[in-house]
């Protein structure tokens, strides 16, 4: 299941070129680029482990392309995605964050259905990735 | 069969080329503001000529690939390495070679760490910040260290060795340093020495290219040299190039700076004593005594 989220989701996958255009981009911006990754794509999985540190004085996209080539040799078969943050007073959050990386089988999410009180029912997504053993993470 | 020829018909304006890079201009400005050095300027044009034409294969197709760029600049101390590193950054970006002019210049201290675990991070991070740039590695030979197997040095020149051979299109790596050391660090880390595709020696200056120096800095300074200075300094030099620790344009700077200091002094006393005011003359002069009270001179004296 191809998940979507973050920018460019639904669209076919950027080739490195485009992701250094859009790097290059968020550069041009002032704003500091991230990488993130995961095993659990969870939506509401907001804390993905951090690659290296932010790049707040990188002024090339070569540079996180580097980060990303290291993370992805490490985390092959993770989620990983490129976060930008806009530092500036008052805005203080990420701007852009799109998915760079996927594992080649994307297990996709579980609904259970708990049956409550009377005919009520909660719905809740596990994803299957985060039932999986270990083996699955990223070595770092 | 027909495309092969339309392929072979094509050209390619060389000229446009060098005037889209305005590659003519840099060279002059090099040949001018740096005195002698001919071997030097000699490669650079040789370079900037191969970088042209691989441009120039690159429009019509035939060449793919970035050629190697990294550089090993090897010379005595004050001859000019590090403002041939800035020219060199500024062409390889007018060709396009590099995205960004800069060069981001680095000694062993900012790429070795203290620790098992630190130097990684630690190269890495300036490999980040010169990325796009020239990597400027100054007495690169200090990287490696033979006398001690656990140094870290040998880590900060392995991830060096992979991004060097990796990121050619990202990165230019400039290797500098004295000429025998940096022979010896070749001979160690054969590796490094093979990634590097041009080595540029810089002579030491002759006396009389040092006294051209010296006139250039005078006059950047906005200062002027009086006629018997003028014969002080070519004195000095001449003495000055004998002793040891001589670093050609650096010591020049360095005895001119405290010529400046002297000529500083003997105004302001000349001012108080005789109670006069100073002409534009007086302010820019560097006299003869200047010069002479140089300890170069006092030595001399007394041996």
């Amino acid at each position: 299941m191809h998940i979507t989220q973050g920018q460019f989701s639904f669209l076919p996958v950027l080739t490195d070129a485009e992701i250094r255009l859009q790097i290059d981009y968020a550069i041009s911006k002032g704003w500091a680029v991230s990488i993130e990754w995961t095993d659990d794509p969870h939506p509401r999985n907001v804390y993905w482990n951090m690659w290296e540190i932010p790049m707040f004085e990188i002024k090339d996209s070569g540079a996180v392309l580097l980060a990303l080539t290291a993370c992805r040799k490490a985390c092959p078969n993770a989620y990983i995605k490129i976060n930008a943050f806009d530092n500036t007073r008052g805005v203080e959050s990420m701007t852009m964050s799109f998915i760079v990386n996927r594992p080649t089988m994307e297990p996709g999410f579980r609904l259970v259905r708990q049956e409550g009180e009377g005919r009520t029912i909660r719905y809740t997504t596990i994803s299957f990735s985060a039932e999986m053993p270990p083996g699955n993470l990223c070595h770092k | 069969m027909s495309q092969i020829n339309t392929q072979i018909n094509q050209t390619v304006d060389l000229h446009q080329i060098l005037r889209d890079a305005n590659i003519t201009e840099v060279l002059e400005q090099l040949d001018l503001d740096l005195v002698g050095l001919a071997p030097v300027k000699q490669r650079i044009k040789e370079i900037a000529a191969f970088l042209v034409v691989s441009r120039a294969r690159l429009q019509l197709g035939i060449e793919s690939a970035q050629p190697n760029l990294h550089m090993c600049f090897t010379g005595n101390p004050g001859t000019g390495k590090t403002t041939v590193a800035m020219r060199m950054a500024e062409m390889l970006y007018r060709l396009g070679y590099i995205r960004k002019n800069s060069v981001v210049s680095v000694t062993r201290d900012d790429l070795v760490g203290q620790y098992i675990g630190h130097t990684a991070p630690k190269t890495k991070e300036v490999l980040k910040k010169a990325m796009g740039g020239v990597l400027f590695i100054d007495e690169a030979y200090y990287l490696y260290r033979p006398e001690n197997e656990r140094d870290y040095g040998q880590e900060a020149i392995e991830i060096l060795l992979q991004v060097m051979e990796n990121n050619r299109d990202d990165l230019v790596v400039i290797l500098a340093g004295y000429k025998d050391r940096m022979d010896t660090f070749f001979q160690s880390n054969p590796g490094m020495s093979s990634r590097i595709a041009h080595h540029i020696d810089f002579p030491d200056y002759t006396t009389a290219e040092l006294l051209d120096i010296a006139t250039k800095m005078v006059g950047n300074m906005h200062y002027q040299l009086e006629e018997k200075a003028f014969a002080a300094m070519r004195d000095y030099i001449a003495l000055r190039q004998a002793q040891p620790h001589f670093a050609n344009a650096r010591s020049i700077r360095n005895a001119l700076d405290r010529a400046r200091l002297r000529h500083a002094n003997r105004v302001f006393d000349m001012a108080s004593e005789q109670n006069v005011n100073a002409s534009i003359t007086d302010l820019s002069t560097i006299t003869e005594a200047d010069i002479h009270a140089s300890r170069v001179f006092n030595q001399v004296k007394k041996g």
